[in-house]
């Protein structure tokens, strides 16, 4: 079965977290400049991964310039005076090393995937292009087509996610979470070189920098290290961002959008609190807890009512992510049954969100969603990658590291009457907002660029 | 550069499979009593055992209901003579452990993951036998998941990429069972029964035609006590008959599909190599170079670097039981089509006279060899080259002898062994999006 979550491309699934044993601990350590290093020992194989995350990402942007933070990602491969375009990647290569980079809303990552004792390799290049980037207006006119094909693929030719692109530009009106972490089209139209510099000068120093290590090292080594090569870097003024905070919603939002497609897609987002930034700390818990219920496999209220009970749903999910730098959105989507519409799944969903506000769910249901979350803390360490991933980014929010050793005891600690009452206080109308693709025939003789308001070149 | 290019590396490094000799963990091989092959690994860093059957199920087995394999695979975990869909998961999900079945055009595979600690391994390995020993296929959740099948076909309409993949594989293979889509078609999909499920279990759900990969913290006795459970749970049937071989083919050929997309999806390829391929070192180490090693690559660097002509290019082999696919692949806006191909088409051209240079071959082999323990990394990586070792019956030297294979790579050998395999004359080529020609 296909299921489409249209919360794709830019999120990374959090509710399986690595456990901390103690043989295993983290240590971390501050440069003079401000960056910070955090290592993980992981000794099962001969590999490390590096990662250097920086607090930049579309959240950061502003109107006429979105997707820029991302146009500065792919610029990060174009060159420095001392290893001209391709270099990096042709080093890194030859010493048999992965890498790549990714932009979300809250941050920018690169990473290098490699044998652990080319660990040196990595940071070399890497504080290199930290302040000595070129950004040549030749590649740059390249790239930034590079990038508008991104967008083409990723959203313009795909109806799913057209449609969750503008669903989350109705839902946050002044919020910078309104724009996609790819850009508008104009937007990536009128971008120059020196946006991309001064955007480069503005956020990419030591001190808004934070380097992770997860692999076969030697904490004490990598500190060494580190030092010799990011230590030399000059920390420079960074500025803060606006706080952009959401204004408030005052009743349902609704959009139709219209592309040639197959099927129709409901999309349901209502907004809720996250760690850090809510008064009831468990409340950003108890949320995971519910989303993990309506839709966390087989057992899941929303599988056995829609999918298979009631047969309205083809296919259903709910998300909802605990961390994030502002108030973010838990969603319901799904694509109707054969034979029924939206208006009757979103009826159908309406009908089990109206259960979960006024029943306290079945203790087994949440035992069943804990035993989940505690095999998910083993399973995960399994992947350097993946520990890497939530270190830099709860560093990255401001939470820390630590906020993981939290996690399991945070979650086991949410009751079924919580479960209810962020149900009932989150998933409310007025909080609410819907978006349906509504599927136009697939017609060679009208593209997309009728329905989107971009022109076809 | 991100998430998706990551995903298509992998993807790369599970099609090219590549090892060298001194990271490679020693693999403990048996034969259980009805002669299921078994293929282990410890691990015992973490508290947890993954367990992974492979049968030669796939699709290419569809015969003339395409779709069969893959419905069959989707509904293993939906009910015993015992248990309904509900307890099953229900059984899994109480003790963390994950479960999975999924197929492909060679194989089809169930799957486990559990925690160590006796009450979960147990519990978990209980319900997972019960499920292998007999599923009963329900005719409600039969016919559901047939409803979904059908709804899954649609979603693939709407996207031009799966239009291109279904497109490329008919025109290279034609009639021969890896042309249809494993998904099958609406009319194949509607006309199949429960009972073509049960029988096709029946038939290739065998020990015969199967092998078990465990990797994790248990001991060889334990894994052997395991693989015993697995041998009685399986019926021991029959290997499946061989997959005829591919035919070259004859001509070009240009496909046009017109679709309302502003990029056009470009497919250009040929039937390609087969694992244990004689021609498989020169083949994969020449391709590494031409478009499989990402950023560093000729193709990337043609078209996407110099040009900006796309996101996402690439060349693979996806080695098969018999030969899988030789594939050149990228999206771009659609007026720049013509131009891509050219491009794409010159690369191809130029590798295949010329092969690479003493440089580029150089770089290659150190990324190769370099690379090998990032692929055997994890227990996941560990699984997933035990599970194709295992189905393809590549010999357990195999991997010793691989670092020498790829350094015996020269530019001569890669330049032979394309110009004799591969016929840039004799491409299909297919463009999803923009109007008919």
């Amino acid at each position: 079965m296909y299921l489409f979550k249209p919360v794709l491309v830019f999120s990374l699934c959090l509710l399986a977290w690595p456990l901390w044993a103690q043989e295993n601990p983290v240590h971390s350590f501050q440069l003079e400049n401000g960056m910070r290093v955090i290592v993980k020992e992981d000794h099962r194989s001969p590999v490390a991964i590096s990662m250097v995350w920086y607090g930049v990402g579309s959240s950061y942007e502003s109107g006429g310039i979105t997707g820029i933070s991302h146009v500065l990602e792919h610029m990060m491969f174009k060159g420095t005076e001392r290893y001209p375009a391709g270099e990096f990647s042709a080093i890194i290569a030859e010493n048999g090393g992965q890498e790549n980079a990714f932009t979300s809303y809250d941050f920018t990552a690169y990473y290098q995937y490699l044998a652990a004792d080319r660990l040196e390799t990595s940071f070399k290049l890497e504080a290199d292009r930290m302040r000595h980037l070129t950004i040549p207006e030749k590649e740059f006119l390249k790239e930034v087509e590079v990038v508008k094909e991104e967008r083409r693929l990723r959203t313009e030719d795909n109806p799913t996610s057209l449609t969750y692109e503008q669903f989350l530009a109705t839902a946050w009106l002044n919020s910078p979470y309104h724009n996609p972490v790819i850009g508008w089209m104009t937007d990536l139209d009128s971008l120059t070189v020196e946006d991309l510099k001064s955007w480069y000068q503005k956020w990419y120093a030591p001190n808004n920098a934070i380097l992770v290590v997860v692999g076969d090292v030697q904490p004490k080594q990598v500190f060494r290290l580190a030092k010799r090569y990011f230590g030399e870097l000059q920390a420079d003024g960074i500025a803060s961002v606006k706080p952009q905070k959401e204004t408030r919603q005052r009743g349902e939002r609704r959009i139709k959008v219209k592309a040639p497609a197959e099927l129709p897609h409901l999309m349901i987002g209502y907004k809720a609190p996250v760690v850090g930034q809510v008064d009831e700390e468990w409340e950003p818990y108890a949320l995971e807890v519910l989303a993990s219920l309506m839709a966390g496999g087989d057992t899941s209220l929303l599988q056995r009512e829609l999918v298979r009970g009631q047969e309205i749903a083809s296919a259903v999910d709910a998300d909802y992510s605990a961390f994030r730098r502002m108030k973010t959105l838990f969603t319901v989507d799904g694509i109707p049954a054969a034979g029924h519409d939206v208006a009757e799944l979103e009826q159908a969903i309406e009908k089990q969100l109206q259960k979960l506000r006024t029943q306290p769910v079945d203790q087994k249901e949440l035992d069943r969603i804990k035993a989940g979350v505690i095999a998910g803390e083993i399973y995960q360490r399994d992947s350097v990658q993946h520990q890497a991933i939530i270190i830099g980014m709860l560093e990255t929010l401001g939470l820390g590291w630590k906020t993981m050793d939290e996690y399991a005891d945070r979650i086991n600690a949410v009751t079924a009457r919580q479960v209810q009452k962020v149900a009932k206080k989150y998933l409310v109308d007025d909080r609410k907002t819907i978006a349906i693709l509504d599927p136009q025939p697939i017609d060679p003789a009208n593209p997309p660029s009728k329905f989107s308001g971009e022109l076809r070149k | 550069m991100n998430i998706t290019t990551l995903r298509l590396l992998l993807l790369l490094v599970l099609a090219s499979f590549s090892f060298t000799a001194h990271a490679v963990p020693e693999i403990i091989h048996w034969q259980t009593d009805k002669g299921l092959r078994v293929y282990f690994e410890k691990a015992r860093e973490l508290p947890m055992l993954d367990i992974r059957l492979v049968f030669d199920a796939g699709s290419a087995r569809d015969g003339k209901n395409p779709g069969l394999a893959s419905l069959t695979s989707g509904q293993i975990f939906h009910g015993t003579d015992k248990m309904d869909l509900i307890t099953i998961a229900e059984r899994f999900d109480d003790v963390g452990a994950e479960y999975s079945a999924g197929s492909l055009r060679d194989m089809a595979w169930v799957r486990l993951r559990s925690l160590t600690r006796p009450k979960s391994l147990d519990q978990a390995l209980d319900t997972f036998l019960s499920v292998l020993s007999g599923p009963s296929f329900p005719e409600k959740d039969f016919r559901r998941a047939q409803k979904q099948a059908l709804i899954g076909l649609q979603a693939e309409e709407q996207s031009p990429s799966s239009i291109a993949t279904k497109t490329f594989f008919k025109a290279i293979y034609g009639d021969h069972p890896y042309g249809s889509s494993p998904s099958g078609t609406p009319e194949s999909v509607r006309s199949i029964k429960r009972r073509d499920l049960v029988d096709f279990y029946q038939q290739y759900y065998v020990a015969a035609n199967a092998i078990l990969v465990i990797v994790g913290d248990v001991d060889e006795a334990q894994a052997r006590q395991i693989s015993r459970r697995v041998d009685q749970a399986l019926k021991l049937g029959k290997k499946a008959p061989a997959i005829p071989d591919v035919p070259e083919l004859k001509e070009a050929q240009r496909i046009r599909v017109p679709f309302p997309s502003e990029q056009a999806h470009i497919f250009i390829g040929q039937p390609g190599m087969l694992r244990g391929d004689e021609d498989y070192f020169p083949l994969y180490v020449g391709n590494h170079i031409l478009g499989g090693s990402g950023f560093t690559s000729r193709l990337v660097k043609d078209v996407r670097v110099d040009r900006g002509l796309a996101y996402s290019v690439y060349s693979y082999f996806l080695p098969m039981r018999v030969k899988g696919p030789f594939m050149a692949g990228l999206q771009t806006r659609v007026d720049q089509t013509d131009e891509a191909i050219d491009i794409v088409f010159d690369a191809i051209r130029t590798y295949r006279n010329e092969g690479p240079t003493k440089q580029e071959l150089k770089s290659s082999k150190k990324n190769i060899t370099g690379g090998f323990p990032l692929r055997v990394a994890s227990n996941s990586d560990l699984v997933d080259y035990l599970g194709v070792i295992g189905f393809y019956e590549l010999s357990l030297n195999y991997l010793d002898d691989f670092t020498a294979q790829v350094e015996a790579v020269t530019i001569e050998s890669i330049r032979e062994a394309w110009q004799r395999r591969i016929n840039p004359e004799h491409m299909v080529t297919v463009i999803v999006g923009g109007e008919e020609e």
